[in-house]
């Protein structure tokens, strides 16, 4: 059954990637029939990966049957040995599932939102290979298989927002992805050599055991002697913030969204992005003895959730203002993680990938209605033509403000009480970060839906006449998603970070003793508890009185803080300050090692120089020999005065 | 040991398919045919026979197999003695695999003078298989230095605009460091009265002349590898080339360098690579990041792909001298790989150099909108160039790096980094090639692979794949003697330390 919902996912795929390569011969009709096989494999493989990865998840988590399915080895030399293998605990079957079943719902939607493209078999293979990588990564049993699925992921993510390879925008975009990523997997790599050289094995179970063991170690690397778990959970931190684009290496989400809008919902809302978070927590008994480490994750994440949120205030692509919040929410998640609240950090990551995948979904059916409009500037007025996607967005945007009873609200309100539990100075540091941070989510969410159905329609009268509902195969996902993003918080309470929470997880993730912050999160005073939701409201209210009761306000505050709004609207010139501290530069290195290096320096001294200097030499020897008869009677008596002079001065 | 001497029966069945290619007389279309004919079923028998030596093979055994003997110059200790190990035998598959592919793809592309094309490829086999077998000085000499001639001759012959310039540079710098190589190994026979490979592996130089002799053999290698900074004839090489020359080229001899490091510097010398590990780590350091950089800015697909092979090799040589079982093992992983990838990287543009006469990246964009095939099998290996899991690329690196980091985090964080500017180099010239619009006119009317180009990639691609994914058929062979070498060097290095000690 395991095996079944990691692995239908990749047979789909492959079957539906070589439909993508059998001529159609320019017939409609065949064209028409090759699409349909291939969105009928995937659909189907993934619905059926989907319904194995349930009875797996009924039979490990609540039957108790976890442990590891080795499939074969992989690598084997000397002390490396590692297999490929399915880990079967709580953790990676909540990931399981949730991917499984976000990725069918989003396989279904794309039948309906890539109709008129022209590659849709392809389309529709990469989102199966995708999910298949996605599961090896959630399912790994050591950090190498890890990485194998975390650069699947990268790869698939780069091909995915890079499908339209038509525009070059979207080709920029796939490649800085990936070499964005690859910066955070050079940390994540590093992590796995240190990790090697500490434990000499890079399999989780022995690691785990290990670990408390091993928790005073110090280790020897980069000239110094350092704690040896800081080292490694730093360096592999910083795999973790590159996949989930946190401060510093971020930079490549936004610019993700030139893909596909089923893929930034899959990929950079609920699944992909989310590995960050997944790693943290799988390496829960790592990062457990190490305070530093514990810290640098809360900081960077509640940096993270009140920088992007910054950002998302002023975008007007409708896709980059989601895109900003999951690099928000995702910071949420970090600093739970951080103060030691890893099931609130996954619990907030399963609500988000639910309501975050759906409103990714319903702007893509915004944008599908508008003809491929992004720009809310153009929008509005949109709520009676296309009902179903308001309400889809609502529900959406609810949860993600934290309102009572949707998802959001039970997990963000969690995540903040454990900042404000861990009774620590970061702890305070995330805890208010992460109110102001919960204001601005719910101000940019509603000037989302007050910008794009409300107000006089601002585009075009031939697009407007264009308006219209999506079809049901693009809804019905959408209010499947919109079920968990009402449902998923009050149902799973219990069993993530409730009463039930350790019976759920068991061993699949530790917590040191004494780091109760998930406790105390239970026993917090009152206002902490409903501050969240005080702001969050009040977020609405100052929304709807910017956008819809009084416009003037944004442009005045917009041209009276003009350097403010500039900086944010730039993204804080994160893409600028790169450009010209590494990507310039590399290229300008490049070109002078190659002409100054390779030509002048090594091939003029070296072969070309040699070469030149025989010839020269050799030019010189032929001069001698000119052929007139005194020349050489002058060189022979020129030899016979040097010889008698020498003989002479030397005395011989 | 068995009784059939498989080596010779490898290394000299391509000269029989040279006789019978000599004998061919008729028309010169007819020539041309059956040359190709017989050199294909020549290489493709020689490979099949190559795989019976995978086959019997024992991974446990602990000495070379399949050893044959016949004195030679007897004054000299000198012989005809052959044998494989577990590193060597398959450098011999790849060399025998990679000259069928080498036919294959050369079908349609060389028409000119082909009889002879066809002859300098089936020698170049000989000499590469007789290089990897040899397991004596003189006789490993004789086919070291023997390629050079094959090789000069064709890039001389059938290579492009500047191939005489190239063909010189090449011959020249790589004979500049054998004839210091040959010096050493006449010293050595001189000295331990043998020229034996498998006696001197176990023959304990002085310490002071096995520096010298380590710079001699150092000098040949790293010329050959190459590593920085005696690397600039590749590029030139690589460029004027004709495609199957540059397979060849990259494929094999290039892993000349490597192999030799591996039999003799590690165990022959070892205190002189121990003393010299720093020199190693910084060439190599510095070769994978220089050249990743100069990738970068290159116009030309075959001096990308040249420099990027720079780069690899710096892997190499890096995990070789960690004397680790993971960076040694990783540094012949990653040998095997670099043979499958550069070569198929190398085929990916002779198939639109053979279209549209041109290696200049500019000329081409958008050609995924008529060539989707192509565009994945430039993408398959592509990937495995930047080294992604689940392809052999990876599985070398990684296990490289895991070495370094043991021997010294900085140089492998340093290493590291090429991961980085691997992925920037290689998708960037893969978005130049393949992606955008099509909007130049010649490209319009360019045709996707053939089924013979298929069929050259297919092994190709099978192998990057299954290396990556299953890569233990692989190790478990090499085990036995990655670990003779390295037990060789850590006794020898901790003998002497304890020498030291002592005399303190």
């Amino acid at each position: 059954m395991y095996l079944a919902a990691v692995f239908l996912p990749l047979l789909g795929g492959l079957i539906a990637g070589s439909l993508s390569f059998i001529p159609d011969g320019g017939e409609k009709e065949r064209k028409h029939k090759l699409d349909r096989a291939a969105q009928l494999i995937t659909c189907g493989g993934m619905l059926l990966a989907a319904v194995a990865a349930l009875v797996t998840f009924i039979s490990v988590v609540l039957g108790g049957e976890t442990g590891a399915l080795e499939i074969f080895t992989w690598i084997d030399s000397g002390s490396m040995e590692l297999s490929w293998e399915l880990r079967a605990d709580t953790l990676s079957l909540v990931m399981v599932l949730m991917v499984t079943v976000v990725s069918s719902m989003i396989h279904i939607y794309s039948v309906g939102y890539m109709s008129h493209d022209h590659s849709i078999p392809r389309f529709q293979s990469y989102l199966s290979l995708f999910t298949f990588f996605m599961l090896m990564l959630v399912t790994s049993n050591n950090l190498v298989q890890m990485f194998f699925g975390w650069e699947g992921v990268g790869l698939m993510s780069y091909l995915l927002i890079g499908f339209w390879f038509e525009r070059p925008s979207a080709c920029a975009a796939a490649i800085k992805a990936f070499v964005v990523n690859r910066v955070g997997d050079f940390g994540f790599a590093l992590g796995i050599f240190a990790t090697f050289l500490m434990f000499d094995t890079i399999n989780f179970d022995v690691i785990f055991g290990l670990a408390e063991a091993q928790a005073d170690q110090t280790i020897n690397v980069f000239s110094g002697e350092f704690h040896a778990l800081t080292v490694i959970c730093l360096l592999l931190f910083v795999g973790a913030m590159g996949k989930s684009a946190q401060l510093g290496l971020h930079t490549w989400l936004p610019d993700a969204m030139e893909g596909p809008t089923p893929v930034s919902a899959l990929i950079h809302a609920a699944t992909m992005v989310t590995a960050g978070v997944f790693m943290v927590a799988r390496l829960s008994p790592l990062f457990e003895h190490s305070d530093v480490a514990l810290t640098v994750v809360t900081i960077v994440g509640a940096s993270t959730a009140i920088f992007a949120a910054t950002i998302g205030c002023v975008q007007n692509d409708i896709k980059r203002v989601i895109a900003y919040s999951t690099c928000s929410q995702l910071g949420y998640m970090f600093f739970a993680l951080g103060v030691s609240a890893y099931s609130a950090g996954i619990f907030h990551l399963v609500t988000h990938a639910f309501f975050k995948a759906l409103l990714f979904l319903g702007a893509g059916s915004v944008i599908h209605a508008m003809s491929d409009e992004q720009d809310m500037r153009k929008m509005g007025g949109l709520y009676k033509l296309i009902p179903v996607t308001y309400v889809m967005m609502w529900i959406g945007s609810l949860a993600l403000a934290g309102v009572w009873p949707f998802a959001g609200f039970f997990s963000k309100d969690i995540v903040l009480e454990a900042a404000w539990g861990a009774h620590s100075a970061v702890g305070q540091y995330a805890f208010w970060l992460g109110i102001a941070a919960a204001f601005l989510t719910a101000f940019y969410s509603w000037r989302l839906l007050i910008m794009t159905f409300h107000g006089k329609p601002r585009a075009d009268e031939v697009t407007m006449a264009h308006v219209h509902e999506s079809p049901k195969v693009m809804l019905l996902p959408l209010m499947v998603l919109s079920v968990g993003a009402i449902f998923a918080g009050l149902g799973l309470y219990n069993w993530f970070v409730g009463a039930g929470t350790v019976d759920f997880w068991g061993n699949a993730i530790f917590v040191l003793e004494g780091h109760d912050a998930l406790e105390n999160a239970h026993h917090v005073p009152l206002w902490v508890k409903y501050l969240p939701l005080v702001v969050g409201l009040a977020g609405i209210a100052m929304a709807y009185v910017f956008y819809m009761f009084a416009p003037g306000i944004p442009a005045a505050i917009a041209s009276t803080f003009k350097g403010v709004h500039r900086f944010l609207l730039n993204k804080w010139y994160f893409d600028e300050l790169y450009d010209f501290l590494f990507v310039k530069p590399a290229f300008r290195l490049g070109h002078g090692l190659w002409k100054g290096g390779d030509g002048q320096v090594i091939d003029g001294v070296g072969p070309d120089g040699i070469a030149a200097a025989t010839r020269n030499l050799a030019r010189r020897a032929a001069a001698l020999q000119s052929g007139f008869l005194y020349h050489y009677a002058f060189a022979m008596l020129l030899g016979v005065a040097i010889l008698v002079t020498w003989f002479l001065v030397t005395g011989g | 040991m068995s009784g059939f001497p498989w080596l010779s029966v490898i290394t000299f069945a391509p000269l029989v398919g040279v006789v019978f290619i000599l004998l061919i007389r008729g028309e010169p279309d007819v020539v041309a045919r059956n040359a190709r004919g017989v050199a294909l079923w020549t290489s493709l028998i020689t490979f099949v026979v190559s795989l019976g030596l995978w086959a019997n093979f024992d991974p446990l055994a602990t000495g070379f197999q399949f050893e044959e003997k016949l004195v030679w110059v007897p004054a000299l200790g000198i012989a005809y003695h052959m044998g494989i190990d577990g590193i060597s035998l398959f450098f011999i598959i790849l060399s025998t695999l990679l000259t069928v592919l080498c036919v294959g793809a050369s079908w349609e592309s060389v028409q000119s003078r082909v009889k002879e094309y066809m002859i300098a490829f089936l020698v170049m086999e000989t000499l590469m298989v007789g290089m990897f077998s040899a397991l004596d000085l003189i006789l490993f000499y004789v086919f070291f230095e023997g390629v050079l001639i094959p090789m000069f001759v064709i890039i001389g012959v059938w290579g492009g605009p500047r191939r005489n310039y190239a063909a010189f540079k090449f011959f020249l710098y790589t004979l500049a460091g054998s004839v210091l190589m040959l010096l050493a190994m006449l010293t050595m026979i001189f000295e331990s009265g043998t020229s034996d490979i498998v006696t001197l592996l176990n023959y304990d130089f002085p310490a002071s002349m096995q520096t010298w002799l380590w710079l001699a053999f150092f000098a040949s290698f790293a010329v050959k590898v190459p590593m920085w900074p005696v690397h600039t004839w590749l590029p030139d090489a690589h460029v004027e080339a004709p495609t199957a020359g540059s397979v060849i080229l990259a494929g094999v001899l290039l892993k000349f360098g490597g192999y030799g490091f591996l039999r003799f510097s590690l165990p022959m010398f070892p205190l002189a690579s121990a003393d010299f590990t720093p020199l190693i780590y910084g060439l190599s350091v510095i070769a994978i990041i220089y050249t990743s950089l100069v990738a970068l800015a290159q116009e030309d697909m075959k001096k990308l792909i040249a420099y990027s092979s720079v780069a690899h090799m710096g892997y190499v040589t890096l995990g070789t001298f960690t004397a680790t079982t993971q960076g040694v093992e990783g540094a012949v992983i990653q040998m095997l790989s670099h043979g499958v990838v550069s070569a198929a990287l190398f085929l990916v543009v002779g198939v639109v150099y053979d279209r549209r006469h041109s290696r200049e990246i500019a000329v081409y964009g958008g050609l995924v909108n008529r060539m989707p095939a192509y565009a994945l099998v430039f993408m398959v290996f592509m990937l495995a160039s930047v080294g992604l899991p689940g392809t052999s690329g990876f599985v070398g690196e990684f296990l490289i790096l895991v070495g370094a980091f043991k021997a010294n985090s900085w140089v492998a964080a340093f290493a590291t980094t090429g991961v980085i500017l691997g992925a920037a180099y290689m998708l960037y010239l893969y978005r130049r090639v393949i992606f955008g619009k099509l909007t130049k006119d010649d490209l319009k009317n360019m045709m996707d692979l053939s089924p013979r180009e298929i069929a050259v990639f297919a092994p190709l691609i099978l192998l990057t794949i299954f290396m990556g994914v299953y890569p233990v058929p692989f190790l478990d062979a090499m085990h036995v003697s990655v670990e003779n070498v390295i037990e060789r060097y850590e006794t020898a290095v901790a003998a002497a330390q304890h020498l030291s000690l002592a005399a303190k």
